[in-house]
């Protein structure tokens, strides 16, 4: 190992790490505190942001936080409740009274069918983990069209940016729409070539979420693949993503 | 089990068949992040045992009448692959890999924040691969590295090793013939960080002094383990230290 990744090791935390002793500072993100030490709580990459020291998680699965929006799937629908897969732990139930429409009574499936990709919002969560999730949002709505796929949860923070900067500029340079859920979950819209950059683009983010100049780097990308290479690369992308689902 | 006729475990200078002082352990070597389906993995080369841990979750329990309405459960399954030893190994579990599972599981248990994810289960999977004495010190280190590399919170790591007598010494880490043909094997496994003891098993005799030097000697090679459990998810994730200089976290970082 090099001086250099010696130093860069250094910022890396593992569980149970001490992140300060001073008794000075305020514990942040996955971090907990024992007396007036701060430890790790996950691994990760040590941040302080003013008085603050957290640990930005570098991996793990979804954990639904309250007023996240993010994409889910209809997995069943009772005669007053959908069944919704958000990549939780479980599936969530969400009630007739929690959408934006009148539905009467066994009417569900006229609305959301399972199957169906809808943009949610998580309204509520308890501290047991009980899920209330809630498309009374001006961001909800049903999906219809484009293509869904997963990264990461612990890379979406990269893939939207600082303000959702990655983000717009991707959807600018593929002329797509594109929704990012916090719990993972992709959906883009457009022409199939546009999504297939679009989709090469996220994930090229999702791989080099940890350097720097990243968003530089994807204007790049975008650039270099409009001009050649187009079907080439839509073709590609579509038959690792294919491949990925096994 | 007295030994074959002209095989020393330990010679005059008090070392050991393969020149290890009483208080060595064998060669170690680590990596995280080894398996792409998993949430998170690690493979572990420890002497000649070959040992791979894999994590999922959390995730929904099933069958759904084991699921904990306060906590997550943590569930262990240690299994020798057929390959793992000389003659072949029957697969599927048996007496032997139920009881280590248990125990792995409970080992593990104290340092992953159950509370945090009520109703759900993370799974531990620990696989075999090469077996040389110590496989379940070996698996419950490969899977503290595993639980840590899936993201699972936890206030430290677990690390562990077992020490044993033979020829009425004292030593760390038995090899194959010392356990088959030594007196005492006494495997443990603690948090380093909070010195708690969260395995102990003894099989055969110490003395109450044997005792002390044996804990001694395994706590200080805990220590050590877990340097080398911190280094293998460092190496992985060396990279990532950059971001932290590229540029702030997104908004939307989520808060525990």
């Amino acid at each position: 190992m090099s001086q250099e990744q010696r130093e860069e090791a250094a910022d890396i935390v593992v569980p149970g790490d001490l992140l300060d002793d001073s008794g000075r500072l305020k514990p942040g993100f996955n971090t907990y505190k024992e007396g007036a030490n701060i430890f790790a709580l996950r691994l990760g990459v040590r941040q302080m942001r003013g008085d603050q020291v957290s640990v930005l998680a570098l991996s793990g699965r979804y954990d639904p936080q309250r007023n996240d929006l993010i994409i889910g799937t209809i997995l069943e629908a009772g005669p007053s409740i959908w069944i919704i897969d958000i990549r939780a732990p479980s599936p969530v139930t969400m009630h007739v009274n929690d959408v934006p429409w009148k539905v009467d009574f066994g009417e569900t499936t006229k609305y959301m069918a399972p199957g169906d990709t809808v943009l949610l919002k998580v309204a509520f969560v308890d501290e047991i983990k009980k899920i209330q999730l809630t498309m009374k949002d001006r961001a909800c709505r049903k999906l219809s069209g484009g293509l869904v796929f997963e990264v990461a949860p612990s890379k979406v923070p990269r893939i939207i940016g600082r303000g959702g900067g990655m983000t717009n500029v991707i959807k600018t340079a593929t002329n797509t729409r594109m929704f990012v859920g916090q719990n993972g979950v992709i959906w883009i819209d457009g022409e199939p070539q546009d999504v297939a950059l679009a989709m090469a683009a996220v994930r090229k983010v999702e791989s080099e979420a940890h350097t720097s100049g990243l968003t530089d780097k994807v204007k790049q990308f975008l650039q270099e693949h409009r001009r050649s290479g187009m079907e080439q690369l839509k073709r590609a992308s579509l038959e690792k993503e294919w491949s990925s689902w096994g | 089990m007295k030994p074959p006729p002209g095989l020393k475990l330990i010679d005059e200078n008090g070392r050991r068949m393969d020149g290890r002082r009483p208080d060595e352990l064998r060669k170690i070597t680590m990596k995280a992040g080894v398996l792409k389906r998993a949430d998170g993995s690690c493979y572990l080369e420890w002497g000649n045992n070959k040992v791979i841990a894999g994590v999922y979750g959390p995730r929904e329990v099933h069958p759904r009448h084991d699921q904990d309405a306060t906590q997550a459960i943590v569930r262990c399954r240690y299994s020798m692959s057929p390959f793992s030893v000389d003659d072949r190994k029957r697969p599927g579990p048996d007496r032997r890999s139920q009881e280590i599972s248990k125990l792995l599981g409970e080992a593990l248990s104290p340092v992953v924040l159950r509370q945090m994810f009520p109703r759900t289960a993370i799974d531990v999977f620990c696989e075999i691969l090469e077996a040389e004495a110590g496989t379940r010190c070996a698996a419950l280190t490969a899977a503290s590295v595993a639980l840590a590399d899936a993201g699972i919170p936890m206030k430290g790591m677990v690390a562990s090793v077992a020490a044993g007598k033979i020829d009425n010494t004292v030593v760390l880490d038995l090899r194959k013939e010392e356990d088959n043909f030594g007196d005492t094997d006494l495997p443990v496994a603690i948090i380093p960080k909070t010195g708690e003891i969260v395995l102990l098993q003894m099989d055969g005799h110490f003395t109450d002094d044997e005792f002390d030097v044996a804990m001694q000697y395994s706590i200080d090679a805990c220590h050590q383990i877990h340097g080398m459990q911190k280094q293998a998810l460092r190496e992985k994730y060396l990279d990532a230290a950059v971001e932290k200089r590229m540029s702030e976290p997104a908004e939307s970082e989520v808060m525990l």
